[in-house]
């Protein structure tokens, strides 16, 4: 009897201890959804700027800019995949595993040749472990991603976007580099504390989306310089700034998909506790009651036989 | 009353100064441009490095150290999009 309420107690103080560690990331987490709602929130001003900006652009100026025109044929296409560094956040980075994993069958089937960059640990283990092949990878900044980290990644792709119009079938075209003629970007939208979902988008070629044709409204704009040489400056910071709107979203659902676990982790510590507390109290009241029994008995036989002398 | 230039200057990660002003100076890769009001529409890419100096209705004036940058000019105001923006203090700025 002794045994098992030790076991118990043993158990009970392990519970407590996994409670312990589970609140707290749970906690760091709500904290941490609160700053990627804010620093998502604070990055809406340029992306609504740049937009505007390029809109302009867009209605004053032929757009013939290999960033924005579809290739004729699709030979490989670019998918970057935004996951996790670092795991206990439910089903966030293999619900975004799974979202790519579609679409790199989607692209095969139009027999397109997928080339894979993957952001975060988790998605870059997953891929190693299966000895796929990945063309670039960074890790180290899921959870709070800079602006220079967007911008690193933006710059080996826009480089194998630019390496891939040349390309020719089954070789690598004048420059001898392998580039994509696609780019597409799979990460997880936000849109509560509790739905999350993973999204697959094309960035490139780009649309410029809405583009107002109503006359008079738009001013004739002067540009500084060639509206060409402009919009060769600022469409690789449009796209830069598309990739940080991903990471930045991202942050903010790995953050709510991990506080979810979290919480469901605390619940389920606390519900055990509960259940061994119940079982560690009968048993040890059992152990007492039979001692109790033992000594009545003991003392009862004492009893009888001290009255037959 | 002089007409007053709203100016909004906004980095990547943040909108790093908003407020009305008189006259905006920046330096495009074209040459140096002051924008005062009624300015016409005009898109510019900002030198590297640039400072934007923000000349303030009280003769004050704020500067700031600009990478990445575009100026943007239409008719609501003046926007300056920067990857990176910085203050240059008082005492470095003329």
């Amino acid at each position: 009897m002794a045994a098992q309420v030790r076991v118990l107690r043993q158990r009970i103080r392990s519970a407590k201890g996994m409670k312990k560690i589970t609140k707290a990331m749970e906690l760091v987490a709500t904290s941490r959804i609160a700053k990627a709602q804010a620093r998502v929130e604070a990055s809406l001003p340029y992306a609504q700027a740049i937009t505007g900006v390029l809109t302009a652009l867009a209605s004053n100026a032929r757009i013939d800019h290999p960033l924005l025109t579809p290739r004729e044929r699709v030979r490989r296409a670019g998918v970057v995949l935004v996951t996790a560094d670092r795991g206990l956040a439910g089903g966030y980075s293999s619900n975004a595993i799974r979202t790519t994993e579609s679409l790199l069958a989607r692209l095969a089937a139009d027999g397109k040749e997928p080339v894979l960059y993957v952001i975060g640990r988790k998605g870059v283990s997953y891929y190693r472990f299966r000895n796929r092949p990945i063309e670039a990878n960074w890790t180290g900044f899921s959870e709070q991603p800079s602006f220079a980290d967007a911008r690193a990644v933006g710059e080996t792709l826009i480089k194998a976007f630019s390496a891939g119009a040349d390309d020719v079938d089954g070789g690598a075209g004048a420059d001898g580099v392998l580039g994509i003629d696609e780019l597409h970007i799979v990460y997880t939208e936000f849109h509560s504390l509790m739905t999350q979902n993973p999204v697959a988008k094309i960035i490139g070629p780009m649309q410029v989306e809405d583009r107002p044709r109503s006359e008079g409204l738009l001013p004739a704009y002067e540009f500084e310089p060639e509206a060409e040489a402009l919009l060769d400056a600022l469409l690789p910071k449009y796209i830069n700034t598309r990739i940080y709107a991903a990471l930045i979203e991202s942050a903010a659902s790995e953050s709510a998909a991990r506080r979810r676990a979290m919480k469901a982790a605390t619940d389920n510590a606390e519900e055990m506790i509960e259940k061994y507390t119940r079982e560690m109290n009968s048993a040890r009241q059992a152990g007492i009651t039979q001692e109790i029994s033992e000594i009545v008995g003991g003392a009862n036989a004492l009893a009888a036989s001290g009255s037959e002398v | 009353m002089a007409q007053q230039l709203h100016v909004e200057l906004v980095a990547v990660e943040e909108r790093v100064w908003s407020g009305e002003a008189e006259m905006v100076v920046a330096r495009t890769t074209e040459g140096e441009l002051g924008v005062l009001p009624g300015h016409a529409p005009l898109l510019g890419q900002l030198a590297e490095p640039g400072q934007v100096r923000i000349k303030l209705p009280g003769g004050e004036q704020v500067s700031y150290e600009v990478a990445g940058g575009f100026l943007s000019v239409g008719a609501e105001g003046v926007t300056v999009l920067a990857e990176s923006a910085t203050p240059v203090s008082a005492a470095q700025g003329r």
